[in-house]
């Protein structure tokens, strides 16, 4: 990791409240091109609410997200037209969500999954869109007959490679992930997360990941966040964090695997 | 051989004459009087006045008539008379609080001032067929008046008792009493729709749409655990000011039943909890109605209460699409229209892949039966 | 207080001049002008309850009584034809409530009200065609919230659209959908073009007369000015076709109309004659004659009738 450019990300002093109650405080940080920022905690840490104000989701009570754009230089997110920022969302952004149902649209073939982003930014040529597709499949180890069945007739492991073809698609330069190998049996998670390494690194992303598992933060992230009841607790290297943890409650979460 | 169809003109004609011969039905029984609909009939009455958006009893008796008793059609037939009425005046906000109340009951507390009213209902009736009505069908005798006169002071359940300790919600009181509500047949709706638009659709929604939704709330496709807080039904006055007046005059009593209820309450550690609100308002006596009504209002307010939407009757654009049975009949049935044209073009592509997939058929079996031969023994 | 323009004729008492009271009238130009300032977008207006069902026209009838005149002569076709029932139905409600005269021919007609095609022959600047439409969102099978379409038409997300396209051609080879094929409008709005088979979409484009579409229970309307663009959608490598018959007209010959199949028996034998009656009379009188033509006048058997 020797990127040293410009900051692709920013996010400063952000903070979601819900009436009283705490989503998270004061998250700053920074995150340049093809590097793999972890956010990790348990549940109700506020990681989600987190990931979720970051990805224009949802309007955080306070702070602000900006975002080096392809064409207008550094933008924040939030002053963006509605517009500007679904375009935005929908070519270089990207974003994975834990259960690939909510990824996917379940009822129309693998091959119109992939295709629906290049179509929607006015791709019309039919035989490339379906090309293009079809190499999609190939890079998530999909084959090529399972190109016009439906999602439903895919195993988790395949439906949740789909979706991360169909949010690669378009090139993006910024992917957010929401506990992609939650819902998954171990020997399918080491599978997709070996896949979801190879991709990140030939691609050169820019990644939130979410977790709880420090084991998938490990092997994918490069900076880890720790976050507790909202708030960022510690944040560093990787190997840093989990070898050597500061914060108490690290030190806790970094045993407790450990143990297990 | 093939002759154009023509005489749909004359066929027409001659399809309201039958009609009009089959709403008469056998001329040896006597004609059914609009009044005898408007008296003996009252709750048909009411209902196509509900779901017809417009008060009048004898235009009311006369669609029914004129429907064969089809209730849908008599409502769509008021509708239709109705849009061509011009618009005087928007009357005064009605007070039911004044309510000329004939029965009020609440569910919520025992006793409470002004009393339980138990008034004509069907609520303890045996549903037996009582067959001296098909027999002679004789005057019933006169109900005997109460011994107490009803309570002139009539205070409502949810804003005079409840909120006097703020349990409940408070509903927003606009500054203006004149202010312009809402009208969904004068204007178009947009989504999200306020509370005045959604309680005007629900009022003359369909009431089976309606009942089922509320039922609906009921079985966990909401989670708005109601109580009746109150049911008043009477008559109130209606008012319009002309601006030339300058002062409200009345001009008529219109029949009412008014629903209140109290729903689960909201509140966190910090805010005091309280009780939530439904609210329903119809035409007539009409319990069934009123009280769906408002399990569906309450519903409807999800986004308002912070709620998760797991049910139709929360969605308020699904419910306020589908709730008018003068729009849900029309669609419904449009589709004995004439499509031949449509279809022609559904033939014609069907026609074409059967002989596309048909041709690839072939063609992979004379393959197949070229290069392996043996392979079919 | 209201106006009201008495109905000169007197064909319906009771009721203003084409029915509609003028207020209602104007509310409904309004929109037009919106609709025709903005080709195709989908104006909202406030619909009103009909005199006949919802689905059977009541948008189209809501536009015809906003735009007609005293002078103006009427057509209605229902699937192209003039007599079937429910246009002989509008056309009777026209001639009572506005005393308008009324014509089968397509080039005497100032205004045509229609209900799935659009008729053959060419139209001109000076007329209007009022399409009917049941529903106006080409969108809505695949997001049934009326919310996040309009999102979807006023950010110009259609890939949804495409999606559906796409699907289609790689289950059947090509294009499943015959009518209500959707079209992009002026290179800025996809609209349903009402389920007017796809046969017909060509002639929308660049049309010479002005289209106005009527959605009543859905209360909405929107417009094609005379001349707009309309394309429909499709893929460079898949382009867009319309049906071909391989019959010709039975009555009259034609090659280039749009035919409906007639069942002659049960025992498989049909043939086909031109949707659009008048466009097959109008042949017919210049002397062309199809295969299972036998000199007979057209209209003198009645059939199909419902009660005699």
């Amino acid at each position: 990791m020797t990127q040293m450019n410009e900051p692709l990300l920013r996010v400063e002093d952000l903070t979601m409240m819900y009436g009283d109650r705490v989503g998270c405080k004061d998250v700053s940080f920074e995150l340049r091109p093809g590097e793999v920022l972890g956010i990790v905690g348990e549940s109700g840490s506020g990681k989600s609410t987190l990931l979720r104000s970051i990805s224009a989701q949802q309007e955080p009570t306070n702070g602000t997200v900006e975002y080096q754009t392809r064409i207008d230089g550094v933008r924040d997110v939030y002053q963006m037209s509605e517009a500007q920022r679904r375009l935005l969302m929908r070519t270089d952004w990207a974003f994975v969500h834990q259960n690939p149902r909510d990824g996917l649209r379940m009822n129309v073939s693998a091959g119109a999954n992939i295709g629906e982003r290049l179509m929607a930014i006015g791709d019309r040529h039919y035989g490339n869109i379906r090309n293009n597709a079809d190499s999609w499949l190939g890079k998530v180890e999909i084959a090529s007959e399972r190109l016009d069945d439906l999602p439903s007739t895919f195993s988790g492991g395949m439906q949740q490679r789909l979706q991360i073809a169909r949010n690669l698609v378009t090139s993006p330069r910024l992917v957010f992930m929401d506990e992609p190998t939650g819902g998954l049996d171990v020997s399918v998670q080491a599978r997709l997360l070996d896949l979801l390494r190879g991709l990140v690194h030939d691609l050169n992303l820019a990644v939130i990941i979410v977790t709880h598992d420090l084991a998938v933060a490990r092997l994918l992230s490069h900076r880890l966040m720790v976050m507790q009841q909202g708030k960022v607790i510690e944040h560093g290297l990787t190997d840093q964090v989990l070898d050597d943890p500061q914060h108490p409650y690290t030190q806790l979460l970094v045993s407790s695997i450990l143990q297990n | 051989m093939y002759v154009a169809v023509k005489g749909g003109e004359r066929a027409i004609n001659n399809a309201h004459k039958l009609l009009a011969e089959e709403r008469r039905g056998d001329t040896d029984i006597a004609e059914i009087e609009t009044d005898q609909i408007e008296q003996q009939l009252s709750l048909s009455v009411t209902r196509v006045m509900a779901e017809g958006s417009l008060y009048d009893r004898d235009l009311a008796a006369l669609a029914i008539k004129q429907a064969r008793g089809d209730l849908i059609e008599a409502i769509f037939l008021m509708r239709a008379y109705r849009t061509t009425l011009p618009r005087f005046a928007f009357s005064k906000p009605i007070k039911t609080a004044e309510m000329d109340v004939s029965r009020r009951i609440s569910a919520t507390f025992k006793d409470l001032p002004g009393g339980q009213i138990l008034g004509p209902t069907f609520d303890y009736t045996h549903r037996l067929l009582d067959f001296t009505l098909m027999a002679n069908g004789e005057a019933p005798t006169e109900a005997p008046s109460g011994e107490n006169p009803i309570d002139e002071n009539m205070p409502r359940v949810l804003d005079d008792i409840l909120n006097y300790e703020g349990l409940i919600q408070d509903e927003p009181v606009p500054v203006d009493e004149n202010a312009p509500v809402a009208d969904l047949t004068r204007e178009p709706v947009k989504f999200p729709a306020g509370r005045d638009l959604r309680l005007q659709n629900l009022s003359r929604g369909d009431e089976g749409f309606v009942l089922a939704l509320g039922y609906s709330t009921q079985r966990g496709y909401a989670n708005s655990h109601a109580f009746v807080g109150e049911i008043r039904y009477g008559t109130v006055s209606v008012e319009i000011e002309p601006e030339e007046l300058g002062f409200a005059i009345d001009i008529g009593d219109i029949e009412l039943t008014e629903c209140e209820t109290v729903n689960k309450f909201k509140g966190s550690k910090t805010k005091l909890p309280q009780f939530t609100r439904g609210y329903g308002l119809v035409f007539g006596q009409n319990e069934r109605k009123a009280i769906s009504m408002a399990l569906v209002d309450r519903a409807m307010r999800a986004n308002e209460m912070g709620e998760q939407i797991m049910g139709p009757a929360q969605d308020s654009e699904f419910v306020m699409e589908h709730s008018d049975n003068v729009q849900s009949t029309g669609f419904v049935e449009h589709i004995k229209l004439p499509h031949y044209v449509d279809f022609q073009g559904e033939l014609e592509l069907v026609r074409r892949m059967r002989a596309e997939v048909e041709e690839r058929l072939a063609k992979a079996e004379a393959e197949n039966g070229a290069s392996q031969p043996e392979a079919a023994e | 207080m209201e106006q009201t323009v008495k109905n000169p004729a007197n064909g319906a008492p009771d009721y203003n001049f084409a029915y509609l009271d003028e207020q209602t009238k104007r509310m409904i130009r309004r929109a037009l002008l919106k609709a025709v300032a903005i080709p195709g977008y989908q104006v909202p207006f406030a619909g009103r309850e009909m005199p006949m069902p919802y689905g059977w026209g009541t948008g189209g009838v809501q536009v015809t009584a906003a735009v007609i005149g005293p002078n103006d002569t009427l057509k209605v076709i229902d699937q192209g034809a003039d007599d079937t029932t429910n246009a002989v139905s509008i056309r009777q409600f026209f001639a009572k409530t506005a005393q308008v005269a009324t014509t089968e021919k397509t080039a005497e007609a100032s205004i045509i009200q229609t209900r799935h095609r659009i008729p053959e022959k060419e139209l001109r600047e000076d007329q209007v065609l009022v399409y009917q439409v049941p529903i106006p969102e080409p969108l809505r099978f695949l997001e049934p919230r009326e919310t996040e379409t309009r999102k979807m038409h006023a950010l110009e997300e259609y890939g949804l659209m495409h999606v559906k396209l796409y699907e289609d051609i790689s289950r059947h080879g090509h294009i499943a959908t015959t009518y209500a094929y959707p079209v992009m409008v002026d290179d800025r709005y996809v609209m349903d073009p009402s389920p007017t088979p796809k046969f017909d979409n060509p002639k929308m484009n660049n049309m010479a007369a002005l289209q106005l579409f009527g959605a009543g229970r859905e209360k909405r309307i929107y417009a094609l000015p005379p001349y707009t663009k309309v394309k429909s959608l499709d893929f460079e490598d898949h382009p867009f076709e319309v049906q071909t018959w391989e019959d010709e007209c039975g009555m009259c010959g034609a090659r280039d109309s749009y035919l409906d199949e007639v069942i002659l028996d049960d025992q498989g034998n049909r043939m086909f004659v031109c949707s659009d009656t008048d466009y097959c009379a109008e042949r017919q009188e210049a002397g062309h004659r199809g295969p299972q033509h036998h000199d007979q006048p057209l209209g003198t058997a009645d059939r199909g009738k419902a009660a005699e």
